[in-house]
């Protein structure tokens, strides 16, 4: 089979578009970058990729709200497009500000781009401390169904985000996210433990971190995977004792799930 | 139609940027404020139906998840003090803008949009404390206006400009009328200066028109001519005897050092807007530092987000465009614990100063996705009316487009980015003059507001531009705008623009302000006739907006511009480049030994060291750093807070800029502005010291390491100012030829001066920062200063002499400080420094931190909390040195450093022959023991020390 291939979609203020590409040829994909006013001149070339990966960075400076001036942009124009390619056996990441755009435009948690449904859901909101923040956090990976993801593993990322408080609408989205396998990763601590601020940096209801769409194939996540992908990048590796990048993990499994 | 849309929190979900809003009221004091709403205002302008408003309310402007809309206004709450903050017309709203574009893409016709927030004070408010909460934390009103009722703009007017050359007679005015003129027209230039330009219009036999003056006037401004610098200097004693004569000090201080150090790898250095040294086969690496202190003393948040803005357009703007990799900041501000009452009229409060200037830096920083790895923050009273804002970036180009290039005859010339408005008018010319109490609103016009996402656009185009080889010059719009940018591309070869096509926010400006105008986010290419279709399309796909304003290349290197067809201005280049009359500059130092009093003797010094960790300059700037990120980009090896925790303090910021690569670049800083009152010269040294000091700590390579200088002055027309101003650039020399480490850019910011109303002047204190790049070979040897294991031995490297003028130690026990400053020793620092670096390059050494403010004392406590483990020391018996400056002293060239046993002996071989004690042991006791010949000094288990460290800016 080919090189499976990788689109990253980057637009005015994307800003992790290089790193990420670099990430995914690192495991294995043919990667590309693209600015999504080529994507809107031509839907059609997303059917080439296999694997979208909207990145981090402040995509329209988080005008408004973080993720919504290009989310409103997939709504408007990518609409038929990206759904296509989500109904196909495809593969959709989203990274900081790219899980911000996909809840805004209802990829997720519902795999489905529809202007009057994105976003009542599920929000990201502003952090409990009110302001950015950069640290590495642990977390748990839990869901079985999520592609990109080991489940029972702990892995440890950094976070680099104002907008990450996870709010569902109310108990019931909740409640169906929790039964459908939905939430992909939780804050813990070093041991797996739950805990407060800064264990959960952000104030995120049920310390989510990460959730995926119901069939486990789009997933979005504040931590930034692709910071992670060489030993040097952890916070402590000059004390010895980190083995391997774990952010290399999900660009890993992506590729698997789809050679 | 205006729709005004109101949106606030519903209420189950808290409202983050409110209870921040309400923590700021209780800092101030203000107890009966019991809570605060806001609300995000947004007005819609256009020929919408009401169904339309309420869509974009519903789809695009409200989280329906935590927040609910309301159309109209919401009326006078009946339990708050209402206060409503708006932007200006015409002050640059990103928001606006983008939304705006949104409600395009939903097909709907928009034709204007403002913002504004709402605030609502809860409990028994005045209305003098709702006037005070409004001015003091909640608006600037130089870009904002404040109402304390429901208000909704009107349309705005298009404001229209009558065009009319305006012409300036000057041939025949006497001194007084040309100063007059100069200072009528915040010109800020001298009688001599003044002369000159009347003698030039003279012989052209014409008057002056007024963007010729203008022009000039930016051109020779010290901003960017930087005159002192260039200056012939008569230095003299306290008796008014001439001790010294130099010509030329840039020439034979700074720039002299470079020139005879003659490094290879020096490959573009003080030619362009930042200095290149060479990175690898196929890279190279540029490196800028600059201020932006009196827009930031204004309007912190604005001055400071365009002071990261401009400098990130300085490396872009070097060879043929280099791409930013990492930013630095170093900011000094007056005391944040001052009382409200204290601070002077016309300045804001020191803690507002610091939160909206790390908030400005933060937002244009993290939004252009350049990673903040260094800085520094310190705090002194006379920094209140004048703080100080150095930025600084990285950038990395291809080795092959690394030089400084100039125009071809008959290339286009391409203004790209952001629109021309009438901001940052005088931006140059009013930063090379002093401060008064009135500035506040006689300069707010010199503001500049950011837009970092234009600028992330074009950096994304430019550097496509680059790669296709498409422009043969290229350099940024700073400060003087356009006129800055083509008059120094153009020097040569002069050019040709037609001011009438370059866009506009607005309408309205005249040709003289279009063409001085500061407007940020604006670079300026040099594209060949057969590019030019090529280069715009680049621009277009990605919406960035690119118009030919003119052509590069006018017979007898003449400047000319037109509006409308018609000649508004012509100059001779080699007059505006070379027509500034050298000055020479009056000069007065001569240090009297002051001996320092004597510390009191005390029994035990822990609570000493607790108040030094304590103290401002010292403290964690945790609060600061993490709302940085630091680590975008991906390239991050050695990050600013280091540890067990991931809270220590690091030395230096190691970045790989080339992600296939393991080659490094270490950035650094140092500066001691506590020594610069007291020793000017040996002030400079122990700046170079320090930078080099934390690169060489976590791996850098002393002998690929260029530096930068940044003066920051007080106004050097007074000769004592001018004094230590030439001992700090003779010392910049001295370093610079005997640590072997060429300047490869610089720049200065005088006359930080503030008048009070009362009529007192306050110069801030004399303020050099020093800067260091550092390429590395292999990122994944370097080493961070946190303890690591128990059973490790700790060596102190480099001399303690006892002298403890300027220390920290004398600043915590309140004893006013003498002169006797710690005498630098480059020559014996070098060594050291080279020796160390061997060292951890064969990796023997686990960690090691460079000792500075604080002393040994402080670094084993910072290595030992730092990685949660105990450290037991003894002072070395053989030392002369009393205890306290053992503990406390302050020399230069001086590190701690851990080394397992095993490495032990191979250390001791590699340092053998240097000046290097082994102190003692890291331990797993948890606490910070030092011991003198007699009796134990130190005795702290390491939780107390960090807490010490971490209270202070615990916001």
């Amino acid at each position: 089979m080919a090189t499976p291939k990788a689109l990253v979609l980057r637009t005015a203020g994307t800003n992790c578009d290089r790193e990420t590409e670099y990430a995914l040829t690192q495991a294995g994909f043919e990667a590309e970058r693209i600015h999504v006013a080529r994507l809107i001149e031509n839907p059609a070339a997303i059917a080439d990729f296999q694997f979208m990966v909207i990145p981090g960075g402040f995509s329209y400076g988080d005008d408004v709200a973080a993720g919504k001036i290009l989310a409103n942009q997939i709504l408007h124009h990518l609409g038929d497009a990206v759904n296509a390619f989500v109904s196909a056996d495809k593969l959709v990441l989203g990274i900081c500000n790219g899980f911000q755009v996909m809840i805004k435009a209802g990829l997720l948690p519902s795999a489905k781009v529809s202007p009057e449904e994105a976003g009542r859901d599920a929000t990201l909101a502003w952090n409990d401390c009110g302001k950015f923040e950069d640290r590495w956090v642990h977390l748990s990976c839990d869901s079985e169904k999520c592609v990109f993801l080991p489940k029972g593993e702990i892995i440890a990322l950094p976070i680099a985000h104002g907008e990450g408080k996870f709010v569902p609408r109310d108990d019931t989205v909740m409640q169906r996210l929790q039964e459908s396998d939905q939430i992909a990763l939780r804050y813990v601590d070093a041991d797996g433990n739950k805990g407060g601020y800064p264990i959960n940096p952000n104030g995120s209801t049920d310390d989510i971190a990460g959730i995926c769409d119901p069939s486990g194939r789009l997933m979005g996540l504040m931590p930034h995977p692709e910071r992670f992908i060489k030993v040097t990048h952890h916070p402590q590796w000059t004390r010895g004792g980190i083995q391997k990048a774990d952010g290399m993990i999900m660009f890993q499994r992506a590729f698997d799930y789809l050679k | 139609m205006i729709y005004r849309v109101e949106i606030r929190s519903k209420e189950n979900f808290g409202d983050p940027h409110a209870d921040m809003i309400h923590h700021q009221i209780g800092e101030l004091g203000m107890e009966s404020v019991t809570g605060v709403r806001s609300a995000r205002l947004f007005f819609l302008i256009g020929q919408l139906s009401a169904d339309d408003a309420a869509r974009i309310a519903d789809e695009l402007l409200t989280d329906p998840v935590i927040e609910e809309y309301h159309i109209g206004s919401s009326g006078d709450p009946s339990d708050a003090a209402l206060i409503e903050v708006h932007l200006k017309a015409g002050v640059m709203d990103p928001v606006a803008a983008s939304a705006e574009k949104a409600i395009t893409d939903m097909g709907l016709p928009i034709e204007g949009l403002r913002t504004g927030r709402r605030y609502e004070l809860l409990g028994d408010v005045s209305d003098a404390q709702k006037q005070k909460v409004a001015v003091k934390l909640l608006a600037n009103a130089v870009i904002e206006d404040l109402y304390f009722e429901d208000h909704t703009p009107a349309e705005t007017t298009e404001h229209t400009y009558d065009f009319q050359v305006i012409e300036v007679p000057i041939r025949d005015l006497d001194d007084e009328a040309l100063m007059k003129l100069s200072t009528d027209g915040d010109m800020f230039l001298n009688i001599t200066e003044m002369k000159a330009i009347q003698d030039y219009f003279k012989s052209l036999g014409r008057e002056a028109r007024d963007v010729e003056l203008e022009m000039i006037a930016q051109t020779w401004s010290e901003h960017c001519g930087h005159k002192t610098f260039r200056s012939d200097v008569v230095v003299r004693n306290n008796a008014g005897e001439v001790v010294e004569e130099i010509p030329n000090m840039l020439k034979n201080t700074v720039f002299g050092s470079t020139k005879e150090l003659d490094k290879s790898w020096c490959l573009n250095v003080f030619e362009d807007n930042a200095g290149v040294i060479e990175f690898d086969d196929e890279h190279a690496v540029c490196f800028k530092v600059e201020t932006h202190n009196h827009p930031s003393a204004i309007e912190p948040y604005g001055g400071a987000a365009t002071g990261i803005g401009g400098v990130v357009r300085d490396p872009m703007g070097t060879g043929l465009g280099a791409r930013p990799v990492a930013n630095t900041d170093i900011f000094c501000f007056g005391p944040t614990d001052m009382p409200l009452d204290d601070v002077p009229k016309g300045v804001l409060h020191p803690r507002r100063v610091m939160r909206r200037v790390v908030a400005g830096v933060r937002d244009y920083g993290n939004r252009m996705g350049i990673p903040t790895v260094n800085g520094a923050v310190y705090f002194d009273e006379r920094y209140l009316g004048n703080p100080l804002v150095y930025c600084g970036t990285v950038g990395m180009l291809p080795a092959d487009k690394c030089t400084k290039r100039q125009p071809a005859q008959g290339d286009a010339i391409i203004c790209v980015g952001g629109r021309t408005g009438r901001d940052g008018i005088h931006g140059a010319t009013f930063s090379s003059g002093e401060l008064t109490h009135s500035h506040e609103t006689e300069f707010s016009h010199a503001v500049q507001i950011g837009n970092a996402i234009t600028e992330k656009k074009v950096l994304d185009t430019i550097i496509q531009a680059r790669d296709l080889d498409l422009f043969t010059a290229i350099t940024d719009c700073g400060a003087g705008g356009l006129s800055s940018a083509v008059g120094e591309m153009g020097e040569l070869i002069g050019a040709q623009v037609n001011v009438d096509s370059i866009p506009l926010k607005y309408a309205g400006l005249t040709y003289a302000e279009t063409w001085i105008s500061e407007a940020q986010e604006r670079m300026v290419l040099s594209v060949p006739q057969e590019n030019v279709e090529r280069v715009l399309k680049i621009f277009a796909d990605e919406d960035v907006e690119a118009v030919v304003i003119g052509t590069f290349g006018v017979e007898n290197r003449k400047l000319r511009l037109h509006y409308d067809g018609v000649e508004v201005l012509e100059l001779d280049m080699e007059f505006l480049h070379d027509g500034l009359p050298r000055p020479t500059k009056e000069a007065v130092y001569e240090k009297v030994e002051t001996p320092s009093p004597k510390p009191p003797q005390r029994g035990d010094y822990t609570q000493t060291l607790l108040n030094i960790l304590a103290s401002p300059n010292v403290a964690s700037k945790e609060w600061i750093i993490r709302q940085y990120d630091h680590e975008v980009q991906g390239g991050s090896v050695i990050k600013p807070l280091v540890g067990v925790t991931e809270d220590g303090p690091g030395d230096a910021a190691v970045v790989r800029p080339v992600l296939e690569s393991d080659k490094g670049v270490v950035i650094a800083c140092g500066m001691n502005p506590h020594l610069g009152d007291l020793d000017p010269y040996q002030s400079a040294l122990h700046a170079v010291d320090e930078a080099l000091r934390n690169s060489t700590a976590v791996g850098g390579n002393l002998e690929r390491t260029a530096i930068l200088d940044n003066f920051c002055w007080g106004n050097c027309n007074k000769p004592d100012r001018m004094g230590t101003f030439v001992q700090a650039a003779k010392a910049c020399y001295e370093a610079a030829m005997t640590y072997q480490t060429p300047f490869v850019s610089g720049k200065d910011s005088l006359n930080n001066e503030f008048q009070t109303d009362t009529g007192e002047t306050i110069a801030i204190p004399a303020t050099l920062l020093i800067s260091s790049m550092s390429v590395i070979d292999d990122a994944s040897k370097c080493i961070t200063a946190d303890a690591k294991e128990a059973g490790n031995s700790m060596f102190l490297l480099g001399v303690t002499e006892g002298k403890l003028g300027g220390s920290h130690y004398l600043l915590a026990e309140g004893i006013e400080s003498g002169n006797d400053v710690p005498v630098v020793n480059p020559a014996a620092n070098r060594t050291l420094m080279l020796t160390l670096q061997k060292a951890i390059e064969a990796q023997t050494v686990r960690s090691c931190h460079d000792l500075s403010e604080g002393g040994l004392a402080v670094a084993a406590a910072e290595m030992a909390f730092s990685g949660g483990m105990g450290v037991d020391l003894t002072l070395d018996g053989d030392s002369t040195v009393n205890e306290q400056a053992m503990l406390f002293g302050e020399d230069a060239g001086r590190f701690l450093v851990e080394v397992t046993p095993e490495n032990r002996e191979s250390f001791m071989q590699i340092t053998d022959g240097l000046p290097v004690a082994e102190l003692g042991q890291v331990t797993d006791t948890g606490r910070v023991v030092i011991k003198g010949a007699q009796s134990t000094l130190i005795d702290t288990p390491i939780e107390a020390a960090k807490a010490a460290w971490q209270g202070t800016f615990d916001w």
